[in-house]
């Protein structure tokens, strides 16, 4: 699975980033930057970023 | 959304057998903070427009059977039984309550067409339609919602004033000080502000005897504002009436224990906005938290204490998350962390509550203690970064190192 962040919904919350910091983190100017692959021991925190994202703009891609 | 996030952390947490979620609404679960910013702005379609708020689900956590457009309207915590609407009865091992919270109606004479809530897409939709450029809207009560909702109206082109009541802009939310800021600013945006009125007669549209609509309000000063629209924004109530009869404490909300189970039940926890929980940010003081993520945190601890309690373990962790909270209005972003209510003092760490715009940080204390932060116009990053002072002596974040920029 890889993570999807749908640019165009993303408003730069930020809420992922403290939920999944290792694979969410705003840079200097506010922007999201993100990493697609993530271990598995991850999940967790990727779907708790999912879930706490305002606009719901995460989402796993190859998901069942 | 408290519901669905339930299910699936029950999920997360093991359990396998059905899971069951009643709701009154026939939409599947959708996400709130829209519906008084960009669905109000919007031009979608009413299709379009549920697209955009749905909420993502977990595939992981299906099945999940939903039953849609039915209403909870009784139940017994003795014999573990849910009496629908409909008259039929379900019977549950573990109950999550996460029936939220309702908008609170003026209760003064008058007319009802032509008053407004904000809370279902339904109510966005409906008043949606009526955000012309030129209408005039009043908007009683300015927490968040009706904030939210003014400045969306003039973004319009609506002619906008707003009935402060006790409080000033968002006062509940980010205190004194800088609600007095928030206010100057909405009017130079263009808001009008009545300030500490309150409104005390709909006025009736002599125009149109046939339609009783309203025509606008009175205030307690004797003043008539005309408007054809009118949104009342001014606070809510818990949706408890279908678990009375159990001996609960529904003074406000459903009291639970740190583990979110309710107090004087069985195997049954409470959710999101409708939950009372002893708050270890405000002392332990039980308190219902009505911010969107509250529904999604809360939703982890008690699935987790549900799933103990029904398989025989102890709970794992009492509830501890940072209250955290957001608002956009005029383009501009509101957001906080922890308690400034809580706080006894506040101190402006970063440019100026006359400028709003120019990007302002506010942390407040209690006992020289950082109890809340709140950026204004300021990239999030901001606040990630000071987050970890939450609960920290405020000197530490006043040291000279702490403020540099990078």
């Amino acid at each position: 699975m890889k993570v999807w962040v749908d640019r165009n919904i993303c408003d730069n919350h930020g809420q992922c980033a403290i939920a999944a910091p290792d694979n969410f983190s705003l840079d200097a100017d506010g922007v999201l930057q993100y990493k697609e692959d993530f271990p598995d021991a991850d999940l967790e925190y990727i779907e708790d970023a999912m879930d706490v994202c305002p606009v719901q703009a995460i989402f796993l891609k190859g998901e069942q | 959304m408290a519901g669905l996030r339930s299910a699936e952390q029950m999920r997360g947490a093991g359990w396998k057998d059905e899971i069951v979620l009643v709701g009154d609404e026939v939409h599947p679960p959708y996400n709130r903070p829209p519906l008084s910013k960009e669905t109000l702005a919007s031009q979608h379609s009413p299709d379009e427009a549920l697209n955009s708020v749905l909420l993502r689900q977990r595939a992981s956590a299906a099945p999940l059977t939903f039953r849609l457009g039915e209403r909870a309207a009784a139940c017994s915590l003795t014999d573990k039984t849910i009496t629908l609407d409909s008259g039929e009865s379900l019977h549950y091992d573990g109950l999550v309550i996460a029936t939220g919270i309702r908008p609170r109606r003026l209760d003064v004479p008058g007319p009802t067409p032509g008053r407004y809530v904000v809370r279902t897409l339904d109510d966005s939709l409906a008043l949606r339609q009526r955000l012309t450029p030129g209408v005039k809207v009043v908007v009683i009560g300015c927490g968040f919602v009706g904030c939210e909702v003014a400045a969306t109206a003039i973004s319009l082109g609506c002619d906008v004033q707003l009935i402060e009541g006790s409080n000033g802009p968002m006062h509940r939310a980010l205190g004194g000080t800088v609600s007095a800021a928030m206010r100057d600013w909405f009017v130079s945006r263009g808001l009008q502000i009545r300030t500490r009125k309150v409104v005390t007669e709909f006025l009736t549209d002599q125009t149109d005897p046939h339609h009783q609509r309203v025509a606008g309000v009175r205030l307690n000063d004797g003043a008539e504002l005309e408007a054809e629209v009118i949104v009342e924004a001014v606070g809510s109530l818990p949706n408890t009436e279908w678990l009375q009869g159990n001996g609960l404490d529904l003074t406000d909300g459903v009291l639970v224990d740190k583990h979110l189970r309710v107090l004087g039940a069985q195997n049954a926890v409470a959710v999101g906005d409708i939950a009372r929980y002893p708050d270890q940010w405000t002392d332990g003081l039980p308190r219902r938290v009505e911010h969107w993520q509250g529904a999604i945190d809360t939703a982890k601890t008690a699935a987790r204490s549900l799933v103990a309690d029904l398989t025989g373990n102890q709970p794992p962790a009492p509830y501890s998350s940072v209250p955290s909270f957001w608002s956009d209005v005029f383009g501009t972003r509101v957001q906080g962390l922890g308690v400034p209510h809580h706080a006894t003092d506040v101190r402006v760490i970063e440019g100026s509550l006359e400028a709003l715009d120019e990007g302002v940080t506010v942390a407040y204390t209690r006992d020289n203690t950082i109890v809340g932060l709140v950026t204004i116009a300021l990239p999030p990053a901001r606040l990630i970064q000071l987050r970890s002072h939450l609960g920290q002596p405020l000197s530490e974040l006043l040291a000279p190192t702490q403020l540099t920029t990078n």
